[in-house]
């Protein structure tokens, strides 16, 4: 799906999780701006073995509906897959709300790595509580938003979370995703390296301490909320590993103990909130 | 509110509305998809449609979105899958998808829409004068501007014709309620387009990207390629002139043959200056009227054609000068500009009389605002 | 119509031959390798392929993350610098 020689940096979890688009029969890819629209090649080269229409902003889920109803009308098989960060998720919010209301024959991954990284970083309404980002030096003063439940509460055809520390899972749920009609929705966990200050090579651990910690949830709903298998035992406090194990991160460093603590809370709430549904 | 264009008295006569007239164009056109938010004074334009695809009698999806923005990203995502393609617009809601209508344009996708202009705020106002349109001219559309239903419905047809062979946008204009909402007899004429043809699509199984970013010379071929095939579109608008409604091509010359004095202005108060110039020819002033049909292409030819004294009367301007008055002076015409009839503020026979008579005593300023 | 300034075509090295990034070179050791795939899956780049012995790995690509040598549980895969 994605070539090599692309322009992603090292240990980029975006071009990790498009390599997973090959499970996905007749893709056609809408990209907004973003990390995605360079990894994808700049003019006059694609890096991807699919057509990729490149759109702006908050036009994203809309072009993409477009293009599902016309390929409808003229009798096209596709499967079309918008595929954005969470920049594009903040501001093309209207219009990806209003396509899961219609329930547009859509695929939308939201690849979040908690922050605008191609504009350098800087925080976004998925940053976590008290993480620094250029925007916000001191860290963060606002709560993260979850992108997923909102999603849920659509009653959308199927929604996922993923994570790129765990692949399988993640290949399992788009080839599922692929396989329905309707509007479905992925929201993949994507550490950043540059952007997190972490080594290139722990893009995978940094995910799994995320998922292991409790502060990454991954879950799916066809209907019915159900914990994911690879997740699920973090649902019991007991099972999981220190906060601070994920937090070991540069835009974390200057946590008290009483941040993490705090952030500790914060996540048990998510959890009882999210099992609401379930 | 005159212009006819050359009624074959082939087709059905109709009170119409432009609104509705615009609907009948789009229904016989045939589109694939069509995405429209409401807004006043448009909305009429996009129900109809919705009622003929709820009834059957329009066999195309049309998709309800959340705003404009919206509206013209389903009809650019539907265009580049290679579906004949319509919304419409007005004020607000054209700058709010300002955004895309740049996209569609760049991508040099075919697609229609119809603007009934008005005023964009603040403060509010939702009458009727050319802001909204204007602001489109950068963009790279073809931006035409009718001056009856007659017209309206003529344009819309020949929009998607246009638009499809030379792979650019085409907005047609009509004005906010003295057109959008004013009923007139029509002919529906049942023309028939040819099928949905486009420079490229994007399918399934293609290895390409579209728009991806561009570096070095890309950008700025792209933009030369479409301002001079924009520039060309006029020769297609001339040629199938006649398969639709016979109006003159990109302009409308009205009396102008031995004029001394020449109106130049556009859209549907064109019908009202022409009566104040009937009045005036009766008294026997060589006065005539250059009706722009299009602003884009500008009628470059045809203004340069004109008598010396030249009065350009705007609904819309750019600081203190009108636009389509900066527009007629950058062709090197020396001109008078009025700027009038801003949010709908009533322009009628008698003030184009008493004004094109204080142009022809030569009692005009350069630039002035009727107000 | 030139559609050149707008159409791209896919093609590998689309931001050229990103081997030279490398810093850190991943070696596999053939004894060590169960090709379990676990490097195969995760490499962000594509280009770990299964081979006969072991894996092998497109080194005019490989960006040298090292994100292969982190997800093998044989410890097989080690990192020397360039």
């Amino acid at each position: 799906m994605i070539l090599p020689g692309n322009a992603s940096c090292q240990g980029c979890p975006i071009s990790m999780a498009m390599r997973c688009l090959d499970v996905i029969k007749n893709p056609v890819l809408v990209i907004p701006a973003g990390c995605s629209t360079v990894i994808a090649g700049l003019h006059p080269k694609s890096a991807m073995k699919a057509p990729v229409v490149h759109v702006p902003f908050p036009s994203t889920l809309a072009v993409a509906c477009g293009l599902s109803e016309a390929y409808k009308k003229l009798g096209v098989e596709a499967n079309v897959v918008a595929w954005m960060g969470d920049g594009a998720a903040d501001i093309g919010f209207a219009g990806l709300s209003a396509s899961a209301a219609r329930r547009d024959d859509v695929i939308t991954v939201v690849v979040d790595n908690e922050a605008y990284m191609n504009t350098g970083t800087q925080a976004s309404l998925s940053t976590f509580w008290k993480a620094k980002t250029t925007t916000s030096p001191a860290g963060k003063t606002e709560e993260r938003r979850n992108l997923s439940l909102i999603m849920l509460t659509h009653k959308a055809d199927y929604v996922a979370t993923a994570s790129v520390g765990y692949i399988r899972d993640l290949r399992k749920k788009l080839r599922k995703a692929g396989e329905m009609a309707g509007f479905r929705f992925i929201h993949i966990h994507a550490p950043c390296p540059p952007g997190w200050r972490f080594p290139s090579e722990k893009t995978v651990e940094v995910a799994r301490k995320a998922v292991m910690s409790g502060a990454w949830i991954l879950w799916e709903y066809d209907g019915k909320l159900r914990l994911s298998k690879a997740g699920e035992k973090y649902a019991l406090k007991e099972n999981r590993i220190p906060l601070a194990e994920y937090l070991k991160q540069g835009r974390f460093l200057h946590l008290s103990e009483r941040d993490i603590r705090e952030i500790e809370r914060k996540i048990d709430e998510d959890w009882e909130f999210l099992l609401r549904f379930s | 509110m005159r212009a006819e264009g050359n009624r074959n008295g082939s087709g059905v006569k109709r009170l119409l509305t432009s609104n509705e007239a615009i609907a009948e164009a789009v229904k016989i056109a045939k589109p694939d998809v069509i995405a429209a938010y409401p807004i006043t004074p448009q909305s009429p334009i996009v129900e109809k449609l919705a009622e003929m695809v709820e009834s059957g009698e329009l066999d195309a999806s049309f998709v309800r979105v959340e705003s404009e923005h919206s509206a013209m990203a389903v009809i650019h995502g539907a265009a580049t899958a290679g579906a004949r393609v319509f919304t419409a617009t007005s004020s607000h809601g054209l700058a709010y998808m300002f955004e895309m209508c740049w996209w569609i344009a760049g991508s040099r996708l075919p697609a229609v829409m119809a603007v009934a202009t008005r005023s964009i705020g603040a403060p509010w106002n939702i009458h009727g004068d050319h802001t909204d349109i204007m602001s489109l001219r950068d963009a790279g559309w073809i931006i035409g501007m009718a001056e009856s239903a007659q017209e309206a419905f003529d344009m819309t047809l020949q929009a998607f014709a246009v638009s499809e062979v030379v792979n650019i946008p085409f907005a047609v204009g009509i004005d906010a309620f003295t057109m959008s909402h004013t009923a007139e007899i029509v002919e529906i004429r049942n023309a028939k387009l040819p099928e949905r043809r486009q420079a490229y699509r994007i399918l399934p199984g293609m290895e390409v990207a579209v728009n991806a970013v561009t570096m070095g010379e890309a950008r700025m071929k792209a933009r030369y390629d479409l301002a001079i095939d924009l520039e060309k579109s006029a020769e297609v608008i001339e040629r199938t002139d006649g398969e639709f409604g016979s109006y003159g091509g990109l302009v409308e010359k009205y009396r102008l043959e031995d004029a001394e004095y020449a109106v130049v202005m556009a859209g549907g108060w064109c019908g009202d200056a022409k009566d104040a110039i009937d009045m005036l020819r009766d008294e026997g002033v060589r006065i005539g009227m250059l009706r722009l049909r299009f602003i884009r292409p500008f009628p470059e030819k045809a203004v340069k054609e004109l008598p010396s004294e030249v009065l350009v009367v705007d609904r819309a301007n750019t600081g203190i000068k009108g636009i389509l008055g900066m527009e007629t002076a950058a062709c090197g015409v020396e001109v008078k500009n009025v700027v009038a009839g801003i949010g709908g503020l009533d322009v009628g026979i008698d003030d184009f009389y008493r004004l094109f008579g204080k142009f022809v005593d030569g009692k005009l300023e350069k630039v002035e605002w009727l107000i | 119509m030139d559609l050149s300034p707008i159409l791209s075509e896919a093609t590998v090295a689309s931001a050229g031959e990103t081997g030279s990034w490398r810093n850190y070179r991943p070696l596999v050791s053939s004894e060590l390798c169960s090709k379990c795939g676990n490097c195969i899956v995760y490499c962000p780049e594509g280009v770990i392929f299964e081979g006969v012995d072991s894996v092998e790995i497109d080194y005019r690509f490989c960006k040298g993350c090292g994100v292969c040598r982190e997800v093998c549980g044989q410890k097989a895969i080690e990192m020397v610098p360039e």
